[in-house]
């Protein structure tokens, strides 16, 4: 079994389906920071059999919650201080969310004027629906 | 990393606070349509009061897309209350045909005129335009998304004819899938009390069903969906009837087999109250028969006049313009 250091001080994203890291890497922008991230894939889990894990030797103000919460709110952020959690912060789904997912609809304003920044409200909590703030089109 | 943006968003929002559009039948409260309406009411009994209201204001119409109904319904408001018009009726004539955006076109507008109605085919134009203007916005039609002065003027002629917008059967007939007339005017007639729809279309031309989700079975409205004219027709106190538009449809076999598919005609119109309104947003193909013209009970050309008073009433309302 392979092992990764623990970690001291930073955050922890644990519970992320397996596959899912890598990407979660990507719409986090976590390539563009300094710090050190380390991702582990399938780790054994006794709750999803699976999982990937995300550590962060950064703070908090360096992860989105709210993107992250939008891609899987059942993921558990764990922040680290003097190599123990500290606290245990819980995702919910966005009010809103900017420039992470794209309208499909070929009638919108955005599939012609590129520059506008695509914005989706979260319309309906319960069935977890957003849509797009322009021509109202719903996210699948 | 998302704070840019948020900044940016919270900017847009205050400047869409401070600054009064239309875009949606929903961006006016109940209360403040009626006003809307008493006002538009008062100038189809006093136009002479109403004729100067507007003097040396301008309108601009930024019609992206043709619509001579629309477009000359706005500007004779205008002209009716003693201001002045400029615009476009097509994007050819433009500058969006030299690549520019929406958000320039509507800075460099909001310096020649005071206000603006904007038609456009893609869906959230005139949001984009209300983002980025100093001026108040009206949305005169996107795409199939809204079109909220056609539900003004339906709301208006309903109201005006039948004297209430609650307790009333409205049939909605035709393409009810495309239909943006439709969708606006169940979102604005659901915030009214005991209001049954009745949806007339062939299967392949339903409601949306986020229409059918979201807004009719979340406000607990009573609605039926059925295929035939004729056997619904002693129930309802308004029909409401849709032209099978060509411009929606990808194959022009699809359009031909369905575009008779819901006809008006005397016939029909002898299984109906007598004080049954039918309306038409315009132009109609031949989705009713010219003989059921003569009917006192076809309302569909009084409702071209409505229009003109509601958007009179609407552009004094987002100028701040008082009329005692």
């Amino acid at each position: 079994m392979l092992n990764v250091g623990k970690l001291n001080e930073g955050v922890v994203l644990d519970h992320i389906k397996a596959g899912k890291s890598m990407s979660i890497y990507r719409d986090l922008h976590l390539d563009e920071i300094e710090n050190c991230v380390a991702i582990i894939k399938n780790a054994r889990s006794g709750k999803m059999g699976k999982k990937d894990i995300i550590k962060i030797e950064a703070s908090i103000d360096k992860v989105d919650l709210d993107i992250l919460g939008f891609i899987d709110h059942n993921i558990t952020v764990n922040i680290i201080k003097g190599g123990k959690i500290v606290e245990k912060k819980n995702l919910t789904l966005p009010k809103r969310i900017i420039n992470v997912i794209k309208c499909r609809n070929p009638r919108c304003i955005t599939s012609i004027e590129q520059e506008l920044e695509q914005v989706f409200l979260l319309t309906d909590e319960d069935k977890a629906i957003y849509r797009c703030m322009y021509c109202e089109e719903k996210y699948d | 990393m998302a704070l840019l943006p948020l900044l940016k968003w919270n900017e847009f929002l205050c400047l869409l606070k401070f600054m009064k559009h239309l875009l949606s039948p929903l961006d006016f409260s109940v209360e403040e349509l009626d006003q809307l309406m008493d006002v538009a009411l008062d100038i189809s009994k006093n136009p002479e009061k109403y004729a100067q209201a507007c003097k040396g204001k301008k309108i601009a119409t930024l019609f992206y897309e043709p619509s001579t109904r629309t477009r000359l319904s706005f500007e004779a408001a205008m002209l009716n209350l003693g201001g002045s018009v400029l615009g476009f009726s097509s994007s050819d004539s433009s500058s969006a045909a030299k690549g520019e955006s929406v958000a320039d076109t509507i800075r460099i507008v909001s310096c020649y005129a005071d206000i603006c109605a904007m038609r456009h085919p893609k869906e959230g134009a005139p949001l984009v335009a209300a983002l980025h203007s100093s001026i108040p916005v009206i949305n005169a039609g996107d795409g199939g998304h809204q079109h909220p002065t056609q539900t003004l003027t339906d709301l208006m002629t309903i109201r005006t004819l039948k004297g209430h917008l609650d307790n009333i059967t409205i049939g909605l007939c035709g393409d009810l899938k495309f239909g943006r007339t439709v969708h606006s005017l169940i979102n604005a007639l659901i915030r009214y009390p005991n209001v049954r729809f009745i949806l007339i279309s062939p299967p392949e031309l339903r409601v949306p069903d986020y229409i059918r989700q979201e807004v009719l079975k979340a406000n607990n409205a009573f609605y039926k969906e059925v295929t035939q004219l004729e056997e619904i027709m002693p129930e309802l106190d308004l029909l409401y009837m849709t032209r099978v538009q060509k411009e929606r449809f990808f194959n022009e076999e699809e359009y031909i087999r369905m575009k008779d598919c819901y006809i008006l005609d005397k016939k029909k119109m002898e299984y109906a109250k007598k004080d049954m309104l039918v309306l038409h947003p315009l132009p109609r193909v031949n989705e009713i028969s010219t003989e059921v013209d003569k009917d006192p009970r076809a309302v569909y050309f009084k409702q071209v006049q409505f229009g003109v008073y509601i958007r009179m009433a609407l552009i004094l309302k987002l100028l701040e313009v008082e009329v005692c």
